[in-house]
């Protein structure tokens, strides 16, 4: 569904990303781990075209998106949930989620996606009108989501869902994501609590310094002792 | 100066005489006041639009207003068109002439740092306005009399012009047009997430870029807009006009809250009003140092604004 062949992205003289490569197949949930800064919230900008590789390919359902401006990656079905949420703190909750549609024409199938993620996230529907600067860091996320798939995507990016929440939610959370991934959308999970993601991945990549330092399925990197010791906080 | 009636004797002077004269003189400058304040409102609506999408105090949009009253002036006299088709065309050519200011002046800019954006917008008002003596020539020009016939209304005993009357409506529709349009539009969301956020808007699929312009085009209108209702008001229109107007426009952004959509409604009116009272109380020849006054007070004290912080209609 999304390939990636050895892209190269620069920060002005920073080499970010060093010939990444990943592969994603419809369906899954890819998880790609690492540390603070070692290039994963840039891979997320970069498919969503918020960055340009400088070098490299990547192809979304066959077709050639990298160095396209977002606008033309949403419509091509890749909407991006960024690191801390960004919400539009200065409208109200359902004005946030309109805003994620703001691509589609449908009306018809937009009042449905209302319903689907009031459905999926009830607490939304409770504060519909309220100003979502005013909610909760989870609430936060729940928005961020249901904002994202409002543009209806067939790949979602999801980047550090679980950072900063209680863990009580971070579960709900996961469990959501798995929820969202059973009704059809892909998922590219980044995180930095490697134990939550790597427990609903079907696979995972290890990003180190701009590299892709493992991959292989959730279960092998699981248990890989490397993994385990650098970021399961394992022994 | 206000009649001030002494009260020296209660049977010799009546109090009610001496009440509604004075009664009379404070509402007709209130009115005088709210009128010139929607005309400052208007002017800081385009100023805080654009401060709030791209955190530019574009100095240029005060000439961007005398550039409508023009354009509204010769559509008056050497096209014969009536108040509303000028103030129309008027418009419509501010919100043109808005967006080529900002693609050719700013948008090379967009990622420079601030003090190079405001050292240009300074560079594209000094361009306008001598560009139009250039053009024209620098003498002034006088609106026609008469473009709308209106005659005085009386209320409660009180005659205000039916042009204040005018301005004042023109100003409100406008206003409340802005507020539809940035609050249920599209192109108005896409302002105000772009105005919040605009890595999170492109996530969106918002293009930034064409609602950047937008924002210029619909400030620059409104803009256009208070020229022509200027020149019916006060007649005279020169190339230089727009530099008073637009320093005080830009006060009651501030005063208002820069940024903030009501705040610069509420700041361009209670600077006209306040304006209105000082001259009102013989002091004439202050009234624009007054506005200054008000816009170091308002820094020193509160300098997000009266609706600063708490309250966020920020385009």
């Amino acid at each position: 569904m999304l390939k990636i062949n050895d892209i190269n992205v620069y920060y002005g003289n920073i080499h970010a990303l060093k010939g990444v490569s990943l592969n994603i197949n419809p369906g899954e949930i890819v998880t790609l781990i690492g540390a603070n800064g070692a290039g994963k919230s840039t891979l997320l900008k970069t498919i969503s075209g918020l960055l340009k590789p400088k070098t490299g390919e990547i192809l979304f359902e066959d077709e050639y998106v990298a160095g396209k401006v977002p606008q033309l990656i949403v419509k091509r079905g890749i909407s991006h949930v960024p690191e801390g949420r960004r919400v539009f703190a200065n409208m109200s909750v359902e004005e946030n989620l309109e805003l994620g549609a703001f691509l589609r024409k449908d009306k018809k199938g937009i009042r449905e996606d209302f319903e689907k993620i009031y459905g999926l996230f009830p607490r939304l529907l409770e504060r519909r009108k309220q100003l979502s600067g005013t909610l909760s860091g989870g609430e936060q996320q729940m928005l961020a989501m249901g904002r994202a798939l409002m543009a209806r995507p067939r790949l979602l990016l999801l980047d550090e869902p679980s950072m900063g929440l209680a863990p009580l939610l971070v579960k709900t959370i996961f469990r959501i994501i798995e929820e969202i991934n059973q009704t059809g959308t892909t998922i590219l999970l980044v995180e930095q609590n490697a134990n939550m993601a790597l427990s609903i991945a079907n696979r995972a990549y290890v990003i180190e310094t701009g590299k892709i330092v493992a991959s292989g399925t959730a279960e092998e990197l699981g248990q890989s002792d490397q993994i385990r010791k650098a970021y399961l906080g394992g022994h | 100066m206000f009649p001030i009636p002494i009260f020296r004797d209660w049977e010799f002077i009546p109090i009610s005489n001496g009440g509604s004269a004075f009664m009379e003189q404070l509402i007709q400058q209130l009115v005088n006041g709210i009128s010139l304040g929607s005309i400052y409102a208007l002017i800081a609506l385009g100023y805080t639009m654009v401060y709030g999408i791209v955190k530019l105090i574009n100095f240029a949009h005060g000439d961007v207003f005398m550039v409508g009253a023009f354009i509204g002036f010769y559509s008056i006299t050497v096209f014969h068109l009536g108040f509303f088709p000028a103030l129309l065309i008027s418009m419509a050519a501010c919100a043109i002439f808005g967006v080529l200011i900002e693609r050719i002046a700013y948008k090379p800019l967009r990622n420079a740092t601030r003090i190079a954006a405001l050292i240009t917008a300074i560079g594209v008002s000094l361009f306008i306005e001598y560009g139009t003596i250039y053009i024209r020539g620098a003498q002034p020009e006088a609106y026609p009399n008469g473009i709308v016939p209106l005659k005085s209304i009386e209320i409660l005993g009180v005659k205000i012009s039916g042009q204040s009357l005018l301005i004042l409506a023109v100003s409100i529709f406008l206003m409340i047009l802005l507020q539809f349009i940035v609050h249920k539009t599209k192109i108005g969301k896409a302002m105000r997430a772009v105005s919040h956020d605009q890595d999170a808007a492109k996530l969106m699929g918002i293009n930034v870029n064409n609602t950047i312009s937008a924002t210029f085009a619909i400030g620059s209108a409104l803009a256009g807009a208070a020229g022509v209702v200027f020149g019916m008001y006060y007649t005279k229109i020169e190339p230089l006009m727009g530099i008073i107007p637009g320093l005080k426009a830009f006060v009651a952004a501030v005063l208002g809250g820069i940024g903030i959509l009501p705040g610069a409604m509420a700041g361009g009116l209670l600077l006209g009003v306040i304006e209105a009272l000082v001259s009102a109380a013989g002091f004439s020849l202050w009234r624009d140092g007054v506005a200054f006054v008000v816009l170091i007070l308002i820094l020193i004290f509160r300098p997000a604004g009266l609706f600063g912080k708490n309250v966020r209609e920020k385009v």
